[in-house]
C-alpha cells in the first residue's frame, strides 16, 4: 500500500465520524494555541526586560570612587577624590573601550525667573547622551569645547524642563544654578523612572568642568560609565581598568582598591534570566494542556480500534499486512494532530493579538515557537496514536473477523 | 504444472483451547483440490468447518502436517507473506458479508486492490467491472445499509474476484438471505465455476446447497469424509 492510499483511508475513516474527530482535533487545537499564545505573552515581557536593559546600557561598566582607612576610620563609598578626568582619559584608550561618560553629581536649587527646583546637578562630558543611549528632545549637547572652556551651559531632562517651563521651549533661556547663570542649550528625550523608582528625568545636564570648578570647587569625579564593545568584553575591561587604576593610583600590594567597579552585564543576565524562566513557565504550563489533548486522541483511537475491530479483520482477510493496518491508525491519529496543529497556530496567533489588544502586555510571536508548537502537535500524535496502532495491527485476524 | 492440484493437505492436526479445555478441531485432514474444481465442504456445528475455512484463507496456521498453495508451503510463511497469499490467491465471500460499514459498494471492492499496490484509476476501474459482472453497475455508490442480503452478497463476490483469485472460499454464503437469494448466489457461484473455472470451497451444513458443488465432503469429529 502506498502512502497517499494510506492517507486516504485515514482520511475516509476520520468523515465517518466528522463530530468525534473535531472533538478530539479541538484537544490539540487548544493546546497549541495555549502554546502559541503562553510563549508570545514570555517573549513579549522578555523583549520588554530587553529593551529597558538596552537602555540602561547592559555592556557597561560603573567606576565608582571608593572608600578610604584613614587613621582607623573608614569612610563610605564615594568619598574619595582620588578618581579623576585623567582616569577616564586613561581608561577610553584601553580596548574594547567604545564610550565613556565620567560625572559627578551635586544637588542643588535651580531658579528660572520666579520658579525655582531642588534637583540634581551632573557633570557630564560630550559622550554622555551615547554612553546612555539617551537622545536629545531639542536644542544640542554639550560640546567638547564647551567642556574645555567649562562653559556656563546645561541641558535639561524632561522633569526639570517641565518643573521651570511649564510647556514653553527652555532652549536658548537662561537658568541659575547655585548663583551660576547657564544658558539652556538643550532638553532630553523622556527616558522615565528605574527600575528602582528613581525619576531619571529630574536631572541637569553641565559640562563636568564646569561642575567641577564653578559650582563644587573640586578636581576629582565621582563615577565613571564605561561601555564596552560587548558583554563578554565586559569582563576583561573590567580587569583592565582593575589594573590601570591601582596602577595610576599608586596603590601597593596589599593595599585596598580607591574605586569599585560595578558590571551591569551580570544584573542585565539576571533580569533576562528571570524573563526567560517566566517564557518557560508560561510554555510548560500551556504545553500540559496540549499533552491533555494528546492523551484525547490515544482515548478516542483506543475506542476506534475497538470499535472498528471487525473491520481490521475484514481488511486482513482482504491482504492487509500488520504494517498496512498500523500506518492506517496511525496516520489517523497524524491527520487528527495535524490539523490541530494548523488551526491551533492560528487561534493561538488571534489569542495573541487579541491579548496584545485587550490587555498592555507586550506580544511577541516568533517563527520559532509556531514550528516548535507544531511539531510539538505532531510528536504528540506519533507518541499516542502509536500504542492504539500498534494494538489494531496485532489483532489476530481470525479474532478480529469473529468479534461482535 | 498444470496438473498440479491447487490445494495439497497432508494430515493436517489442528487443536484450540477455549477456556482451559484443549478441542481437537481437526485431527488429520487429506485433501486435494485440483484447479477448476467445485468443492463443498459440509459438516455439522462444530466439526471444525470454520477451522479448515481459516487454515485454507490462510487467516490461521494449522498445528502439524503440511499446507502447499499451488505448491507453495505455508506453514513456512511469515505475516506479510500470509497477507499477501490471502490478497493475491484467496477470495472470501462470508456468511454475514464482512463488507466494511459505511463504505460504498465501490469502496468495498477496491479495498483488496490498495493492498495490492494498485494504483488509483486501474482500482477504480478494475472495481467497477468486478461490480458489473455481478450486476450491481447501477449500485457503484450504494452504502451495504442500503442494499438488499443478496446485493450485499454479490458485493462480496465481486471484492473477492476483483484480485483476480486462483481460490474462492465461501464460508455458508446462503447463511444469512431467504431462499431465493440463496438461489441467486448459488447460481453466480455455479456460474463462476463453469464458465470462469474458478475454483470454488464451499463450506455450508444445506444439503441443497451443497447439491450445486461438483464434489461433496463430509467434515465429522475433525476428519474428512466424501459424502455420497
Amino acid at each position: 500500500m502506498n502512502a497517499l492510499a494510506a492517507l486516504q483511508l485515514a482520511l475516509r475513516a476520520l468523515r465517518r465520524n466528522k463530530t468525534r474527530a473535531m472533538l478530539t482535533t479541538l484537544g490539540v487545537i487548544i493546546g497549541v494555541a495555549a502554546v502559541i499564545a503562553m510563549v508570545a505573552i514570555g517573549n513579549g515581557a522578555q523583549q520588554r526586560i530587553a529593551a529597558q536593559l538596552a537602555s540602561m546600557g547592559t555592556n557597561s561598566l560603573v567606576i565608582r570612587a571608593g572608600s578610604v582607612t584613614r587613621g582607623g576610620v573608614r569612610t563610605g563609598a564615594g568619598t574619595t577624590t582620588t578618581l579623576t578626568l585623567a582616569d577616564a582619559g586613561a581608561i577610553a584608550e584601553l580596548p574594547d573601550v567604545v564610550a565613556l561618560a565620567p560625572t559627578l553629581r551635586t544637588a542643588a536649587q535651580v531658579r528660572y525667573r520666579g520658579t525655582n527646583w531642588g534637583t540634581a546637578i551632573e557633570g557630564v562630558t560630550p559622550d554622555h547622551v551615547v554612553a546612555h543611549s539617551w537622545p536629545l528632545a531639542a536644542g544640542t549637547f554639550i560640546t567638547e569645547r564647551q567642556l574645555k572652556a567649562a562653559a556656563h551651559v546645561c541641558v535639561l531632562g524632561q522633569t526639570v524642563a517641565r518643573e521651570l517651563f511649564g510647556l514653553n521651549n527652555p532652549v536658548g533661556e537662561t537658568i541659575v544654578i547655585k548663583g551660576l547663570a547657564c544658558r539652556v542649550i538643550g532638553v532630553l528625550t523622556e527616558k522615565g523612572a528605574t527600575a528602582w523608582g528613581s525619576d531619571q528625568d529630574d536631572t541637569v545636564l553641565a559640562p563636568l568642568t564646569t561642575v567641577q570648578r564653578k559650582l563644587m570647587g573640586v578636581t576629582h569625579i565621582e563615577r565613571i560609565e564605561v561601555v564596552t564593545s560587548g558583554r563578554d568584553a565586559s569582563d576583561r575591561v573590567m580587569e583592565a581598568v582593575k589594573r590601570l587604576l591601582r596602577a595610576r593610583h599608586r596603590l601597593s600590594t596589599g593595599q585596598d582598591d580607591d574605586f569599585r567597579i560595578y558590571n551591569r552585564a551580570e544584573l542585565a543576565q539576571t533580569s533576562e534570566e528571570s524573563a526567560r524562566v517566566f517564557t518557560w513557565l508560561l510554555g510548560s504550563i500551556a504545553s500540559v494542556s496540549l499533552l491533555v489533548g494528546g492523551i484525547g486522541i490515544m482515548n478516542i483511537m483506543l475506542v476506534s480500534v475497538t470499535e472498528r475491530t471487525r473491520e481490521i479483520g475484514i481488511r486482513m482477510a482482504l491482504g492487509a499486512r500488520q504494517s498496512d493496518i498500523l500506518w492506517q491508525f496511525l496516520l489517523e491519529a497524524l491527520v487528527l494532530s495535524a490539523v490541530g496543529g494548523v488551526l491551533g497556530v492560528f487561534l493561538g496567533l488571534g489569542g495573541a493579538a487579541a491579548v496584545a489588544r485587550f490587555s498592555q502586555l507586550p506580544v511577541s510571536v516568533t517563527p520559532v515557537s509556531i514550528l516548535v508548537a507544531f511539531l510539538f502537535a505532531g510528536l504528540v500524535g506519533v507518541f499516542f496514536g502509536l500504542h492504539p496502532a500498534r494494538k489494531a495491527a496485532r489483532l489476530r485476524p481470525i479474532e478480529a473477523l469473529r468479534y461482535e | 504444472m498444470a496438473d498440479e492440484p491447487l490445494i495439497e493437505i497432508r494430515a493436517l492436526h489442528k487443536d484450540y483451547g477455549l477456556d482451559g479445555v484443549r478441542i481437537q478441531a481437526l485431527r488429520g485432514i487429506d485433501l486435494s483440490v485440483g484447479r477448476g474444481e467445485f468443492i463443498a465442504i459440509m459438516g455439522p456445528s462444530g466439526s471444525g468447518k470454520s477451522t479448515l475455512m481459516h487454515i485454507l484463507g490462510c487467516l490461521d496456521l494449522a498445528d502439524t502436517g503440511t499446507y502447499l498453495l499451488r505448491g507453495r508451503d505455508v506453514s513456512r510463511m511469515n505475516g506479510d507473506e500470509l497477507a499477501a497469499l490471502r490478497n493475491r490467491e484467496i477470495g472470501f465471500v462470508f456468511q454475514n458479508f464482512n463488507l466494511l460499514p459505511r463504505t460504498s459498494a465501490l469502496e468495498n471492492v477496491e479495498t483488496p486492490l490498495i493492498y495490492a499496490g494498485v494504483d488509483r484509476q486501474e482500482r477504480h476501474r478494475r472495481a467497477r467491472e468486478a461490480l458489473q459482472r455481478m450486476e450491481l453497475g447501477d449500485r457503484l455508490r450504494h452504502l451495504p445499509n442500503q442494499l438488499s442480503g443478496g446485493q450485499q452478497q454479490r458485493v462480496a463476490i465481486a471484492r473477492a474476484l476483483v484480485t483476480r483469485p486462483s481460490l474462492l472460499l465461501a464460508d455458508e454464503p446462503t447463511g444469512n438471505v431467504d431462499t431465493n437469494t440463496s438461489a441467486e448466489i448459488m447460481s453466480v457461484l455455479a456460474s463462476l465455476n463453469r464458465d470462469a473455472g474458478l475454483t470454488i470451497v464451499l463450506i455450508t451444513h444445506e444439503p441443497e446447497v451443497a447439491a450445486q458443488a461438483r464434489r461433496r465432503l463430509f467434515l465429522r469429529d475433525g476428519r474428512l469424509e466424501a459424502h455420497p
